[in-house]
Parts: C-alpha cells; sequence; structure tokens
C-alpha cells in the first residue's frame, strides 16, 4: 500500500536529440510519510512530480497509488505548483472551494469545509479578497489550503516556498508540518533548500541531474513536532546538512 | 476638501478644453464663411446653428424616435452577434481541425467593411430592417469570434493543469476555467466588436432605412441642411462614446480590477 514509483524513466526528443530526464527512479513512499526531494536543476525532479501527478507520461515505469496504476489526474493525487495557479477571477474563499465545487460537494457543506482550513493557515480574515490583493505568503497559503480541502492522501509540493522570505518560509514550514501532522497526508514536496528538506521530511531523497536517479536517500530521526530553534538539535542538523551538501557537492563535481 | 478641490480643478480643465474647441469652431465659421466667403454657408454650420437644428430635432421628437429606433437594432444585431461569435469561437477552439483551417478565412472577413455585405443582404432579406440588422451583426461578428478564440487558447496551461487535478474536465474545464481565465481578452473584443456593429449599423441605415440616426443623417443631406448633417454626426458621436464610457469601459475596468492586470499588459 502507499505510493510506488516503479522505474521510471522519462525521456525528451528534441531538435538535438534525445534527452533522459529520469532514469529508472524506484521509490517506495509509506502512506502519512514526508519525503523531500532535493537536486540540482535539471534532475527531474519537477518532472517527476507531474509524473506522480498523472500530469505525464512516464517513457517507461509506472507509478502505483494503493496499487492502482496512475494515468491520468486522480482524486487522491494532489500538486500544488510552484507558480501556484491560484484563479484571479475568484475570490479567496472559491478558490479554496474550487474542487469540491467540482466535485459537486453541497454549497453549505464546501462552505464550512473552506472556512476550516482557511482558519487552518490563519487566512479567515482573507477571505473574500482577490488573489492579487494577498502577499507571497497568503497566497502559498491560499493554495496550501485549495489543496487540503480535496482530502487526496498524496499531496505533491513543487519549490513551494522557494520565493518567500526567511521569516516567512519558516513560518509556512512549522504551519506545513501542523497541517500534516493533523490531516496525516502523504507529502512529496520538491526542494533545492537542504535545510528545509531536513526540517520537513520523513527521509530525504537526493537526485542527481542528466539523467535524474536517486543518488541516495537519507532518514531524519528527529521527533516531531520539530522547531526551527531545537538547541539540542542543530548539531544533529548541522551534520545533516554537511552530509548532504557533500552528496550535492560530489553531483556537482560528477557534472 | 482637498480630494473635492481636485476632482473639480479636474472637470473644470476638461470643460476649457471643450469650450476652446467650440469657439474654435465659431471662429472658423466665422471667418472662412461669412468673412472670407471661402467655404459656402451650405457646407459649413456654425455651433449656434447646429444646438438650434438639435434643439429642433429634440422638440418634435424625430430625434428620439431616430435613436430609438438605432437602439433597437443595434440591440438586436450586436446580440446576434454576440451569440453567434462566442458559439463559433467555442467550436474553433473545441475543433482543431476546424480551428486552424477557418482561422484566416475569418480574419479576411474581418478585412471586409461590414457595409460590403449590404448587397448580399439586400438579396437575401430585400430593402428592409432585417438587411440592416444583419449587417450590424456581421459588423461584430468577427471581432467576437477573434477575440473568443484567441483569448481561450492563450489562457496560462498552468490553469488548465491545475484545475485537471482538482478533478475538472470536459465542459466544466471551459465553464469554470477556460472562459473566466479567457474573459479579459473576450471583454475587450466585444467592446472593439460593438463599435463596428456601430459603425456599421449607421451605414446601413443611411442607404435603405425610413427611420433611424443614419437616417435622418440623409435626410439632412438631402434638403442640403447642413446643420442638421453636423447635429446628427454629434449625436452619433456621443452615442458612441458614451456607451464606450458608461458600459464598455466600465466592464473591462471591473475585469481588470478583479484580475489583477491594472498595471500590467493585458
Amino acid at each position: 500500500m502507499g505510493l510506488s514509483i516503479e522505474k521510471v524513466s522519462k525521456a525528451f526528443t528534441t531538435k538535438t536529440g534525445r534527452i533522459d530526464v529520469l532514469d529508472q527512479v524506484s521509490l517506495n513512499i509509506e502512506k502519512g510519510e514526508f519525503i523531500c526531494i532535493v537536486g540540482p536543476s535539471g534532475c527531474g525532479k519537477t518532472t517527476l512530480l507531474n509524473i506522480v501527478a498523472g500530469l505525464e507520461i512516464a517513457t517507461d515505469g509506472k507509478v502505483l497509488l494503493n496499487e492502482k496504476e496512475i494515468s491520468e489526474p486522480a482524486a487522491g493525487i494532489n500538486i500544488i505548483f510552484q507558480e501556484l495557479a491560484l484563479f484571479p477571477w475568484l475570490r479567496v474563499i472559491e478558490n479554496i472551494e474550487f474542487g469540491m465545487r467540482i466535485a459537486g460537494v453541497g454549497k453549505e457543506e464546501r462552505r464550512n469545509k473552506a472556512e476550516k482550513y482557511l482558519k487552518m493557515v490563519h487566512l479567515s480574515d482573507f477571505q473574500n479578497s482577490l488573489i492579487h490583493e494577498l502577499s507571497g505568503g497568503m497566497k502559498q497559503r491560499v493554495a496550501i489550503a485549495r489543496a487540503l480541502t480535496l482530502d487526496s492522501e498524496v499531496l505533491l509540493m513543487d519549490e513551494p516556498f522557494t520565493a518567500l522570505d526567511d521569516q516567512t518560509r519558516e513560518d509556512l514550514q512549522l504551519e506545513l508540518q501542523t497541517v500534516w501532522m493533523k490531516t496525516g497526508q502523504t507529502i512529496i514536496l520538491v526542494t533545492h533548500n537542504i535545510q528545509e528538506a531536513v526540517f520537513l521530511a520523513d527521509r530525504v531523497v537526493v537526485m542527481t541531474a542528466l539523467p535524474g536517479r536517486i543518488k541516495c536517500i537519507v532518514d531524519i530521526e528527529w521527533e516531531r513536532p520539530r522547531h526551527h530553534n531545537d538547541s539540542h538539535f542543530s548539531l544533529y542538523k548541522a551534520n545533516m546538512i554537511k552530509e548532504l551538501q557533500e552528496e550535492m557537492r560530489t553531483i556537482a563535481a560528477m557534472e | 476638501m482637498p480630494q473635492w478641490n481636485k476632482t473639480t480643478v479636474e472637470i473644470i480643465r476638461k470643460l476649457a478644453f471643450y469650450l476652446i474647441l467650440i469657439i474654435v469652431w465659431e471662429l472658423s465659421y466665422h471667418f472662412c464663411v461669412e468673412v472670407l466667403c471661402i467655404w459656402k454657408p451650405y457646407s459649413f454650420a456654425s455651433p449656434i446653428a447646429v444646438l438650434r437644428t438639435l434643439t429642433g430635432l429634440i422638440t418634435d421628437n424625430s430625434l428620439s424616435i431616430a435613436i430609438l429606433a438605432s437602439i433597437k437594432r443595434i440591440a438586436q444585431g450586436y446580440g446576434i452577434s454576440l451569440l453567434v461569435g462566442l458559439l463559433v469561437g467555442l467550436i474553433i477552439v473545441k475543433f482543431k481541425y476546424i480551428g486552424e483551417n477557418i482561422r484566416p478565412l475569418i480574419l479576411g472577413f474581418q478585412t471586409l467593411p461590414s457595409i460590403g455585405w449590404l448587397p448580399f443582404a439586400i438579396l437575401w432579406y430585400g430593402l428592409n430592417e432585417s438587411s440592416i440588422i444583419f449587417i450590424t451583426a456581421i459588423g461584430s461578428t468577427f471581432s467576437v469570434i477573434i477575440a473568443v478564440e484567441s483569448g481561450m487558447k492563450n489562457v496560462n496551461p498552468l490553469y488548465i493543469k491545475a484545475a485537471r487535478t482538482m478533478g475538472a474536465k470536459g465542459i466544466r474545464m471551459y465553464t469554470d476555467v477556460i472562459i473566466p481565465a479567457a474573459l479579459p481578452v473576450i471583454a475587450s473584443g466585444l467592446k472593439q466588436g460593438w463599435s463596428f456593429a456601430w459603425r456599421a449599423l449607421i451605414a446601413g441605415e443611411m442607404l435603405c432605412a425610413t427611420v433611424g440616426l443614419g437616417h435622418i443623417l440623409m435626410m439632412g443631406r438631402e434638403v442640403a441642411d447642413i446643420s442638421q448633417v453636423m447635429a446628427v454626426m454629434s449625436v452619433i458621436i456621443l452615442l458612441g462614446l458614451a456607451v464606450d464610457k458608461l458600459i464598455f469601459a466600465q466592464i473591462e475596468s471591473k475585469i481588470m480590477h478583479r484580475w489583477g492586470l491594472e498595471q500590467g499588459p493585458l
């Protein structure tokens, strides 16, 4: 059970030839696990996420969710894009209700649920705002709330906090941890920020670029809830980051 | 209040501009027609004469009858063009094969002045109301089609991707994502279409109507009353401007605000 990525390869044919973006990537993820994928740009992180989301088809291999193959966007899997893709023509609360409205959830039920998740991401006061009126961090929260309402088993996040300032990023990492501990979803988060990966993940998956392969998987044994200023842990965190940075460096040296 | 003062100043500045324009008009009438006699009196009217004729047209009700007739026609013609334009636009976007091949044809038709359709319309419907409505409709249909098509084709693919992962497909994808996302482009197409329809209507009325703004404009020529010609022209310009500013500009700015596009290019 859970999510399993089995020998997934992806190649694009361009004018100049064939590019192998992913090469035989395999990964088993248990239900409720928090996975972070780190790697240099061009390692196929986003492509892998799109394949898991059913938005792109793998050239070879397959993705199974609870033994069922994913070949198109499925109800059990949701994705938050790097650019968020919030709809500017809808107000905040309507954005959050979007998926439920498509699914045919009744008006009252979806309003209640949307309000619940808005509260969870601390945006209750902004439910009638327009998207362009929000700050970057607030937009990110809306996107998270919108994804949560669908109760999907797996939530994919593509560099969600990259564009934010340090303080907002740390706040949102904490909030994401809280939300995840409440909902028990499986989360796969792609990032190029090692600290972020260490802070959030149960396991950090390190990838190499061209072709994208899994270099190593590092377990993060750190009790939850985690805090950015856990003093007894900062040493461990530093070691972890050092280790990962070395991995990244060898990857960079190989290129 | 300083803000009130600011708007008042703004209004006075605007009024002053138009006042100067009217003075220039009056002066050029005075010198060219009355003093230098280089323009014939039947070829140019003074603003006072135009105003007098306009008052006459208003008091004997001929202007309001004409305006009502024209508005009725444009409502029908423009309404038809919206329906046809949206439908054809949707079909073109939905069916790639038709879209690819019909595009140049539509662009070609768009360049044909709508009055060029009048002989065709007359042979179909005769010299009557339907012909005028036909050319009014045809005047804006192609603008609407092009706007619908380019608006929907250029929707950010990310919106579609996101909607797909949230379960949207088929008709819901159109009604809930593609059409709203395309609205800013569609709205400016509708505005452009309206001005094409308005021009086509006046042209049509000049040639084959027994009532309407185009008709009383032509009446002015027939009785060689330049003040009537200029009075009706002003009414046509003012009405066109009013609809543009009070209806279409409002809709457009509402959409732009909502979509957060005010500063950015479309």
